[in-house]
């Protein structure tokens, strides 16, 4: 065992990294199979790698809490060139800063239609719900399901609440829940089963932004508590009416 | 001017083949539910293979056409028709300025697609001219077509470009009258119990009401997993055979979200695909099971093909 630096390119030599196919156009990198912050550090520290790597028939890449799944066109690279040439940008792999994610605060107004329902089911008060849930800051793991959803990681488990037996068949834009050991922020209206605390003023998906989706695997975000009147200020400015 | 909706259809939506780049932000890809389908059309126009076109479902659409087009109908026969009149698929076909096109019986198949010569002026949104309904993100306002919507040509059909008095062979097509479906393991085979994979190659499954673009669910004898476990999310495809608890599976299709937790016995061959979009609500499926190299060498066999078709079109279009 050397310094922290050796440390973590041995994690990621390509050995300990398994590799199975998602059908014939994509490559599952598995890091491991339960979630720990060490993992999903090593999923973006490779997605940084894959970032700016030129290599001819990749489509594209989806970075998960374990695992990157990378597509590919199996008419240009086969399954084991992809490997092969997986294995020397691994190589490259360092301690780079920007692995540290970028702080982003999300304002929320706390007038979700579960609230009282998830302090209840704690045994605390509102109040108590509000202040540990905009205490900590939650890492971005991974953004999936539908455009702008960030899977946070951290949330304390004072305030962990099942998912609603019956989901909502609509759940507004902004929405910002739980579900379990959970908390996301709903970008676009959908239906939905996580618990509805509160929600943010901000569009976490505009395609308006040159970059559409706010987050960014492996950001930080800290949940700030805001008013009414706060809330109905900052959504006409993020919604420009 | 260009085409004008009159009857909107069942489900009518302008797809190019995908929005791609952005799953790692949640962005479904979205495209042609039947990409083989539109590549072949546009192929027939001579248009670029991303060209949008009009994805029409079950029902199709009334569309009155304002200006005159080359236009090439693919994919599943929902009975089109112009001016009342059978209108020929597979080929290029001139539509008159106040021509009528319309649809009657779905045939075999359940997904056309209409592609104009040069295309239809529709934005790019996101690198893509297709449409995600859910995300309300491109096509047409970013969401299906309605009545009295109206949509330009990017070129203006010039009578120099002829008649066209030929069609593609059909035997390039896949033969929709089966419903066999080829897949390779997926990677939470293992999870599964043994007569489970068993019946997964054996059983006959009945493509449920429930579906869509987003998804097929079917219906059969339940498929049971070893134990119920949560898994972490990942990503999933177009063509991802995942299982919920329930038993009953579905494939995830071209409207899909990017990331899914549930166990995936099986992974549509590519090749496969435009064939299980072309299967609808109440049809039967059955599962052959197939290696990545089989997957890709018939992936290659298809292209090839596509190749020799497109320098003999090209040569019509000179």
């Amino acid at each position: 065992m050397g310094s922290p630096h050796e440390q973590s390119l041995g994690i990621v030599l390509p050995d300990s990294i398994r590799h199975y196919p998602m059908g014939d156009q994509a490559i599952v990198l598995s890091f491991g199979d339960s979630l720990s912050e060490a993992v999903n550090t090593q999923v973006r520290k490779v997605v940084a790698c894959i970032e700016n790597w030129s290599q001819p028939g990749i489509i594209e890449y989806v970075p998960a809490y374990t695992t990157i799944t990378i597509y590919y066109d199996p008419l240009t690279i086969t399954y084991q060139e992809l490997l092969t040439a997986f294995q020397t940008i691994v190589q490259d792999i360092s301690d780079d800063p920007k692995y540290k994610g970028v702080k982003k605060e999300i304002p929320v107004y706390y007038n979700g239609d579960d609230l009282v329902y998830v302090a209840q089911y704690n045994g605390l008060t509102e109040e108590e719900v509000v202040h540990i849930h905009s205490a900590p800051e939650y890492r971005v793991y991974m953004i999936g399901f539908v455009p702008g959803f960030p899977y946070l990681g951290g949330m304390d488990s004072r305030i962990a609440t099942a998912r609603k037996e019956v989901p909502r068949l609509k759940i507004e834009a902004g929405a910002v829940g739980i579900a379990g050991q959970q908390t996301g922020v709903y970008p676009i209206a959908t239906p939905g089963g996580w618990q509805i605390i509160g929600h943010t003023p901000l569009q976490l998906f505009d395609l308006k932004r040159e970059k559409p989706s706010l987050l960014e695997v492996g950001d930080l975000v800290c949940f700030v508590p805001i008013t009414y009147d706060e809330f109905v200020k900052l959504k006409t400015e993020s919604y420009g009416h | 001017m260009g085409i004008k909706i009159i009857k909107s259809g069942m489900l009518t939506t302008i797809q190019d083949l995908g929005r791609y780049g952005l799953q790692r932000y949640g962005m479904a890809v979205s495209g042609a539910m039947d990409s083989y389908a539109l590549l072949l059309g546009n192929s027939i126009l001579g248009n670029a293979d991303n060209e949008a076109a009009i994805e029409c479902t079950i029902i199709g659409p009334t569309i009155y056409f304002e200006q005159a087009q080359l236009i090439a109908v693919t994919g599943a026969d929902l009975s089109p028709k112009v001016d009342g009149q059978p209108l020929p698929m597979w080929k290029p076909v001139l539509i008159e300025a106040g021509s009528l096109l319309s649809f009657g019986r779905p045939n075999s198949g359940c997904r056309a697609y209409i592609c104009f010569r040069g295309g239809l002026d529709i934005p790019e949104i996101l690198g893509s001219r297709s449409t995600y309904s859910k995300g309300q993100i491109g096509g047409w306002q970013g969401r299906p077509l309605k009545v009295q919507d109206r949509i330009a040509f990017n070129h203006p059909y010039e009578s120099g470009e002829a008649q066209f008095f030929w069609s593609i062979d059909p035997a390039l097509y896949p033969d929709l009258s089966t419903g066999v479906i080829r897949v390779m393991d997926g990677p939470q085979r293992d999870q599964f119990e043994s007569d489970a994979l068993k019946s997964f190659f054996a059983d006959v499954f009945t493509i449920s009401k429930n579906s869509d673009r987003m998804g097929y669910r079917l219906q059969s004898k339940p498929l049971q997993l070893k134990e119920k476990k949560e898994l972490l999310s990942t990503a999933v495809t177009f063509g991802s055979i995942q299982v919920p608890p329930d038993g009953n599976a579905i494939i995830l299709m071209a409207d899909h979200p990017t990331t899914g937790g549930y166990p995936v016995i099986g992974q549509v061959a590519t090749v496969d695909l435009p064939l299980l979009a072309q299967k609808g609500p109440e049809e039967n499926i059955r599962f052959e099971r197939i290696n990545l190299d089989e997957a890709q060498n018939l992936l290659k066999q298809r292209q090839i093909q596509l190749i020799k078709l497109k320098r003999a079109i090209a040569l019509k279009y000179e």
